[in-house]
């Protein structure tokens, strides 16, 4: 029995939110200390939360886990926790092996350099040396089929040979263990299925210990041989994929309790609800969403993603405003309701999602509520054929023989 | 992280352990070894973005000295008197701006680029591990070019000026390593400053303009304590800046400009405490970079 590459005990991380009081200049923490001077008190209480509440497991050389949970749940921060980006509140974790981390493509890259020169430096900063990236420097070349354009500045390559130059030198990383966030869910589907095969072949083939977290059910489900599902910081389950993904998908169908969910440090969906809902393909449907924000900030877009249960992208709701943008603040909610002439998707559960762009930052957001489809009922026809024969989407059409 | 081909035989004494750090914490020396091929990329990655449109960057690194010691060299040395006061030929003190513009410049340039470097690298700082001090560290050296551009102009002003060569320009490095140490200092206070709060760059370009008159660019520093006498000329010598420049000058210009040398450690003490308390500081704020930026 081998020592565990990964061992972590009892991990919490707690963050200070950031209160009306709070000091962010420092033109205001001077006055805030001599004030406090003046009155001889100390130091006030500021909310806080816990991100992560005692997480524990052991990770064996050569495993290939799955972390899945909601939106907030703290797959990031456990990632981040174990980069040793940002520091634990509580807790140890041992790492017997050499941790890269890949949380976003790109890192680093700059826009006026040119291919040649960004593999180098995204491959220094990615934690390999200078010789690593010479000896590998064609397989990367040949990766990320950007040959021609090696000499050519980043800034005028198509998002597409960005993102597949930034995966080609993160998949050449060779640490013994692999830390792996969202990433896949950028490029085209022919490059995904690339990106996938070579996280396959760095596990299965070399060896490595990987950590992936994916809103993708498809993806973790054939790479994983195990899955940790996290909850509200918490491990809420751990072992064999197949119970775990059946475990969040029971999840993810429950209501929300809680009432505001924070998306990134400014902006909270408070309300995100689909009526009917479970909802009968075909028929009309409305939606309401309601975003607040804990600093005035502008909504510049904002759009309802739909998924299907295994992470498949299915539709969004694209809900920019022709006339501009929105701004928000803590007492100007956004919100709007619309509304779905003929629901049009097959049977079956969504998870919904939400794209949302602010001023400060934007991101994806996933499982933020979740959207129960049934079947029609067609009198005097055919019975259709089983849901998972007749794809997602329900087209109407008239058939003349 | 950076060692070539990991084996497997290897893991049983790799063994790393991250846990919450309590009260001050040291610099991890052999860690920023580890690291230090990230900081001349990154130092050569700020060179090579800055020299890119390369026709503009050369002569800009060419023009800024020259044109600023002609406009000194005749607002203090001719029209002030200053030159005649210390019995100096307009050339010699043509020289004198030069020297102590390029420590100056120097100086100035890298703790402004340091002391913003932490916020302009805040996807990096939020995305991967490295120590954080090669941040503001490559962002000082990556002003050495300019430097490097600069001495060139001094010495051809030198050799039109006339002024004797000596061995103290052997002693260069060593003023140029105390004007890195400088910029050092403070660019670590204000980085670390700076991704707390929004005002600190604000501060930033106030100090390199106060500093300016504030430091003996223009003028000789004897001036100084010709006419105040010693006691504000230790005050004035807390001015890291102080001790940098005269040291340059006495590299430059020989035994005619040697620094008053209690002055002189005042300066070296002061940036010694910057850089000190500076690192603990940093070292100390660092944890909650990636939580705040």
């Amino acid at each position: 029995m081998s020592k565990p590459i990964i061992s972590v005990r009892g991990i919490s991380k707690q963050y200070r939110l950031g209160s009306a009081k709070s000091q962010d200049t420092l033109r205001d923490q001077l006055t805030h200390w001599v004030k406090n001077l003046a009155r001889g008190e100390s130091e006030g209480a500021t909310e806080s939360f816990w991100a992560l509440r005692d997480v524990c497991f052991d990770v064996k050389p050569g495993e290939v886990i799955g972390v899945i949970g909601r939106n907030g749940a703290g797959k990031s921060t456990l990632l981040k926790v174990l980069s040793q980006i940002t520091e634990p509140t509580e807790g140890e974790i041992y790492l017997r092996g050499r941790l890269a981390s890949l949380l976003e493509v790109g890192t680093g890259f700059h826009q006026e350099l040119t291919g040649r020169e960004n593999i180098f430096l995204n491959g220094v900063i990615l934690g390999m040396t200078q010789a690593e990236v010479r000896a590998k420097f064609d397989e990367i070349v040949e990766f990320a089929e950007v040959g021609k354009f090696l000499d050519t500045p980043v800034k005028r390559y198509s998002s597409g040979m960005y993102v597949r130059l930034a995966f080609a030198v993160a998949a050449h990383l060779e640490p013994e263990i692999l830390v792996v966030d969202e990433v896949l869910a950028v490029g085209d589907a022919a490059f995904q299925n690339k990106c996938l095969g070579k996280m396959q072949d760095v596990a299965k083939n070399r060896g490595r210990t990987v950590l992936f977290v994916s809103h993708n059910m498809a993806a973790v489900q054939a790479l994983c041989g195990r899955i940790i599902h996290m909850g509200g910081g918490r491990v809420l389950g751990d072992g064999d994929p197949d119970t775990q993904i059946a475990a969040y998908l029971g999840e993810i169908k429950k209501p929300r309790t809680d009432t505001a969910v924070p998306l990134g440090k400014i902006v909270e969906c408070r309300q995100l609800e689909f009526n009917p809902n479970p909802i009968v393909s075909g028929q009309p449907m409305e939606f309401t969403l309601e975003l607040g924000a804990k600093q005035r900030t502008q909504l510049i877009d904002c759009a309802i993603l739909i998924y299907s249960v295994y992470g498949q992208r299915v539709a969004i709701l694209d809900l920019r405003k022709p006339t501009g943008q929105f701004p928000i603040a803590p007492d100007q909610p956004f919100r709007c309701t619309g509304r779905i002439k003929n629901f049009p998707l097959v049977e079956g559960d969504y998870r919904i999602g939400l794209f949302m762009n602010c001023s400060e930052y934007y991101s994806d957001y996933h499982d933020l509520a979740s959207l129960t489809v049934s079947a029609a009922t067609k009198e005097g026809e055919l019975a259709p054929y089983a849901a998972h024969f007749r794809g997602l989407v329900e087209l109407e059409c008239e058939v003349k023989f | 992280m950076t060692a070539p081909e990991p084996h497997v035989n290897e893991l049983a004494d790799y063994e790393r352990v991250i846990r919450p750090k309590q009260g001050l914490v040291a610099v991890d020396f052999d860690e920023l070894w580890r690291y230090r091929e990230l900081f001349w990329f990154l130092a050569w990655r700020d060179i090579l973005v800055r020299y890119k449109q390369a026709v503009l960057g050369v002569a800009w690194a060419v023009l800024k000295p020259f044109l600023t010691m002609v406009v000194f060299t005749v607002v203090f040395g001719k029209l002030a008197g200053f030159s005649e006061k210390k019995g100096m030929t307009f050339e010699t003190y043509a020289v004198l701006t030069l020297a102590g513009l390029l420590p100056w410049q120097f100086f100035a340039n890298a703790m402004a680029e340091s002391s913003n470097s932490l916020v302009g690298s805040s996807n990096m700082i939020s995305k991967i591990y490295f120590p954080r001090l090669i941040i503001p560290a490559s962002a000082v050296i990556s002003g050495a070019v300019d430097f490097a551009i600069g001495l060139v102009i001094l010495f051809g002003v030198m050799l039109w000026a006339g002024v004797s060569w000596h061995l103290n320009l052997l002693l260069l490095p060593v003023f140029f390593f105390v004007a890195f140490a400088a910029a050092f200092a403070i660019g670590l206070w204000l980085s670390a400053l700076n991704v707390r709060y929004r005002d600190v760059k604000y501060i930033v370009p106030f100090i390199v303009q106060m500093g300016l008159y504030a430091s003996p660019v223009a003028f000789p520093s004897s001036l100084v304590r010709d006419k105040f006498g010693d006691t504000v000329f230790f005050l004035f010598s807390l001015n890291p800046m102080v001790g940098v420049i005269d040291g340059f000058r006495w590299g430059v210009l020989g035994a005619a400009f040697e620094p008053y040398w209690p002055g002189f450690w005042i300066s070296i003490g002061v940036i010694a405490a910057l850089l000190v308390s500076g690192a603990l500081y940093f070292r100390r704020a660092e944890k909650t970079f990636a939580d705040v930026i």
